[in-house]
């Protein structure tokens, strides 16, 4: 009969061991491997996912043995993943919490590190045809925040060709994005967002909806303007002087929807992680800050 | 003149069947349903035949071996999806491992040994919910599972492992049917000469489905690859840096980029990116889905030729 | 299931303790197996059950942890599950009021899968019929190998085309202000569930035997009378079947209506509108908050919602499916 054929199945049950054998091998045993490539992982804010993985990218070429992970998630999500010692390096468009630096000491025994790394201004973006050329904290406000009273164009004296409803569609992004709260806390002063926006999961989709939507307005990272959409200046207040988001006005603090953007570690960083952060303050980091559409920190700033 | 009906309906026939109104109206309805329904269907085929054509076509400029073996360039807005390949690659095999023998030996057990009794009822229910169950319900479970209680962290095996969970119905109810298939004659031949209930499964039923088994472990890899929640929040990032053409980037305890989550980054998250470029990913995830369910169909097909009972 | 031959314990025990077959009480001595053959079968036996039960295992491990992560919120003061169920604000992040209320989000779900069916039952019961009745051998081959291709393409590709080719078709064509919104991620969902939906009705549809058939031509009737008469009537439960597993695939899709629902959290006056499904909530919003959080726990016991509702629905679906069994 069969007894000195190799049998289908026992066959296909040695390619599994063997096949298992390989990949457990391929198991790499914790911490930074001083043979082969040490890795480090960042995680953290998908407003600077496409900054952290631009520097990850160009780090390539400058340190070819250190490779760098890059994940998103959110800056809460980084933040956490570095309190729990997952990551060496979190990202962050918003400031570190004093009870979540509480939360990392405890846990870890170390204290957290601050780097700013470059600015972010918040843009408000409409569509190309849109007349708008001047908005305030107020109008914004009063758009946005639950209990507002601005719901169509005619109600800011402006009409919109190809907007045939009027009403005024409010593009946003989720509700635990560093971006929706930076927004929520400086231009709406910690009041809700009305329900009813269209919340979109990723920066770059608010631009692209924005572009396509007459009847639209959004805001999202200045980083992330293109050509097809429109972006307009914001004033304080009403009669105060409107700015651009622009490299000059974000430093200068006078365009007044301004972020840092950080760089977390658990303690002073040692090795492959202090040279990337060096790396990274440095004129060659610096570039790609603005190649970004970022702006990037006056030379000689290392943070707390 | 007064012929008897019998005599003239053996002479001819249709002389006794009249087109009544009746019969033209079902005849009718008869035509429109046909057209109505075919209808139907090409209504079905033809979104998919359409889109496909349309994914290809915008995804022209960008296809290429090069697509294929390079890595992202440029912040992504460039390059190919290399990393994102190998490391789809690498959540497939790993799944593969883990969830093949497993549900192999789960559709032996539920076919061969279990008693038709509340419990196999349970099992089957079990199985028939595991494959109903969202995938967001699966991220979640492999969150809460693998990345924190069972400490492996986010990497390759806390996804793979979830995607395990999440494709072995397949496999289970593919092997169920191909060792349904096999005549029960065989067992009771095997019996008859005093096998075990073992001996019989390892010598006889088994080899006899191994080809529908393949089957079921091919339609688990096409799964598999596709899947993006799942991955997304266990095991999935957003860039990894890693040499054009490397066959072995990742460690196990690493993450890794795979094909579906490049595909959702490059649509919601990157700006600037050439517009051929996530349409090329789209055609590259799907053709290997496409190609690996066509290999599991033919592979089906030329079973049912090679069946000698 | 195989039906082994009845043996008594005794015979059974006496069985498993030689390896032979004791039909004859005298049987002459015949070569026994190894010692190591036989406690490798008992153990490779062991095993096998281990994996029989390993599915139960599975979903009771996914409610158990899903529920784990989601429990604690429920002794929170701030997350009430009337509140929860019943309101449709959802502000997890609020700075001065957190509201966690995912009403809007249970119509939103409602009203994308909903629309999903509603197209997609039509023409998947009207393609299953065409493939089971009406074409020839070889047209059957190649519509079902086309429609479980179509089955086969993954949901963020689905997904994509939903945000970049069926939201500009759906602005050029219903005159949206927004593209996507429920009638996109309508369609798209219903180009997912087709597929099921018309092979499992197409597998109902064959079940049933051909002498019905055959008793109806022989009265006379017509192809659509016979579906119409015949067919329909005798598969209806399969086919309810089919349509309840198309229902609890549509409400557990998560990444083609996160990508093409427009993502808003409200209650939809009309198809045009963007809404926000309960699966893509979790999605866009698991990543963002911080593990262990409230708002973390929430979505979880949002998952755990959502589990409750697919297990019903599959549930029902397999009672239907056993009745079915039962008649024959």
């Amino acid at each position: 009969m069969r007894n000195h054929r190799l049998s289908p199945v026992g066959f296909l049950a040695a390619a599994f061991v063997l096949a298992a054998a390989l990949l457990a091998a391929g198991c790499r045993k914790g911490g930074d491997g001083t043979t082969g490539s040490a890795g480090i992982q960042m995680k953290g804010s998908d407003t600077m996912v496409n900054l952290v993985q631009a520097w990850a990218e160009e780090y390539r070429k400058v340190a070819p043995q250190v490779s760098v992970e890059v994940s998103g998630g959110g800056s809460g999500v980084g933040i956490a993943a570095l309190i729990r010692g997952a990551v060496q390096i979190a990202s962050s468009s918003r400031d570190m919490k004093p009870q979540e630096m509480d939360q990392a000491r405890r846990h870890t025994g170390k204290e957290v590190r601050e780097f700013t790394v470059g600015y972010d201004a918040l843009a408000i973006y409409v569509h190309k045809e849109n007349p708008l050329e001047v908005i305030t904290f107020e109008q914004l406000a009063e758009i946005y925040a639950e209990g507002g009273r601005l719901t169509q164009w005619k109600d800011l004296k402006i009409s919109i060709p190809g907007c045939s409803g009027d009403e005024i569609i409010r593009i946003s992004r989720q509700s635990s994005s560093g971006t929706y709260e930076f927004f929520r806390e400086h231009v709406l002063l910690n009041r809700d967002f009305k329900l009813g926006s269209r919340d979109m999961n990723g920066s770059k989709e608010v631009v692209e909806l924005v572009e396509r939507t007459p009847c639209a307005i959004g805001y999202s990272g200045m980083g992330y303007a293109t050509p097809a959409v429109k972006v307009i200046r914001v004033a304080e207040r009403a009669n105060a002087p409107a700015f651009e988001p622009s490299v000059e006005n974000t430093l200068s603090r006078a365009y007044p929807i301004a972020r840092a953007l950080h760089l977390y570690t658990l303690g002073d960083p040692q090795g492959a992680v202090k040279d990337y952060i060096d790396w990274i303050l440095s004129p060659a980091g610096q570039k790609l800050v603005i190649d970004t559409g970022y702006v990037p920190v006056r030379t000689g700033e290392p943070g707390k | 003149m007064a012929q008897t009906p019998a005599l003239s309906t053996l002479q001819d026939p249709a002389s006794r069947f009249t087109v009544t109104p009746g019969v033209r109206r079902k005849r009718r309805t008869e035509g429109a349903a046909k057209w109505i329904l075919s209808g139907m269907a090409a209504m079905v085929i033809l979104p998919l035949l359409l889109l496909l054509t349309h994914l290809v076509v915008k995804a022209w400029p960008s296809l290429s071996l090069d697509f294929l073996l390079e890595v992202p360039l440029k912040g992504m807005t460039e390059g190919g999806v290399w990393p994102a390949l190998v490391g789809t690659f690498y959540l497939i095999a790993v799944a593969l491992l883990i969830s093949a023998p497993g549900g192999v030996l789960a559709a032996i057990y539920l076919n061969e040994y279990a008693r038709e009794n509340w419990f196999h009822r349970t099992v089957n229910l079990a199985v028939i919910n595991l494959a109903g169950v969202p995938s967001i319900v699966h991220a979640l479970h492999g969150l809460g599972a693998f990345v924190y209680a069972a400490q492996f962290g986010f990497s390759i095996i806390s996804a793979a492992l979830t995607l395990a969970i999440m494709t072995v119905p397949v496999v289970i109810t593919s092997t169920r049917e191909a060792l349904n298939s096999v005549p029960m004659a065989f067992r009771e031949a095997c019996w008859n000469v005093g096998a075990t209930r073992w001996q019989t499964i390892r010598r006889v039923v088994l080899p006899n489905s191994v080809s529908g088994i393949l089957t079921g472990v091919i339609l688990e890899v096409s799964r598999t690859a596709g899947e993006t929640a799942p991955i997304m929040f266990t095991g999935a990032v957003f860039y990894k840096a890693v040499e054009r053409g490397d066959l072995f980037p990742y460690f196990l305890n690493d993450q890794c980029m795979a094909l579906s989550m490049h595909l959702y980054v490059l649509a919601t998250q990157v700006p600037g990116v050439k517009e051929s470029l996530p349409y090329a990913t789209a055609v590259v995830l799907v053709g290997l889905v496409l190609l690996t369910n066509s290999a599991s169909i033919m592979l089906r097909m030329w079973l049912r030729n090679r069946k000698k009972w | 299931m195989r039906h082994y031959p009845t043996m008594g314990r005794l015979h059974r025990e006496a069985m498993r303790m030689t390896d032979t077959p004791t039909s004859k009480p005298t049987a002459v001595a015949r070569p026994q197996r190894p010692l190591w053959a036989i406690w490798g079968e008992k153990a490779l036996e062991l095993l096998i059950r281990f994996a029989g039960v390993s599915a139960i295992i599975f979903v009771m491990s996914i409610f158990f942890f899903i529920f784990r992560e989601a429990a604690p919120v429920l002794e929170s003061d701030r997350f009430s599950l009337g509140r929860f169920l019943g309101s449709v604000e959802w502000y997890p992040t609020s700075a001065t009021n957190v509201r966690y209320g995912i009403l809007a989000l249970i119509v939103g779900t409602a009203w994308v899968s909903g629309l999903a069916v509603l197209i997609a039952v039509p023409f998947s019961l009207g393609s299953a019929i065409f493939i089971s009745e009406f074409c020839g051998p070889r047209l059957k081959e190649a519509l079902k190998v086309v429609i479980e291709l179509l089955a086969a393409v993954p949901s963020v590709v689905w997904g994509f085309i939903g945000l970049t080719v069926t939201s500009r078709l759906i602005v050029e064509y219903a005159g949206a202000t927004v593209g996507v919104n429920v009638l996109n991620g309508g369609l798209i969902l219903a180009l997912m569930c087709i597929p099921i939906i018309t092979s499992i009705a197409e597998d109902a549809l064959k079940a049933v035997p051909d002498s019905y058939r055959e008793a109806a031509l022989a009265l006379g009737a017509t192809r659509w009378q016979i579906v119409y008469r015949v067919l329909l009537p005798a598969a209806k439960t399969g086919l309810l079947a089919a349509v309840l597993l198309g229902v609890g695939r549509a409400i557990g899709e998560t990444m083609a209506v996160l990508m093409s629902t427009g993502h808003a959290v409200q209650i939809p006056h009309g198809l045009l509108d963007s809404v926000r499904t309960l699966t893509a909530n979790i999605a866009a919003e698991l990543g963002e908050a911080p593990a262990k959080s409230e708002h973390y726990r929430v979505l979880f016991m949002t998952g755990v919602f959502l589990f409750i509702i697919t297990f019903l629905v599959n549930l029902a679906a397999d009672i239907t499916v056993r009745g079915v069994r039962k008649q024959k």
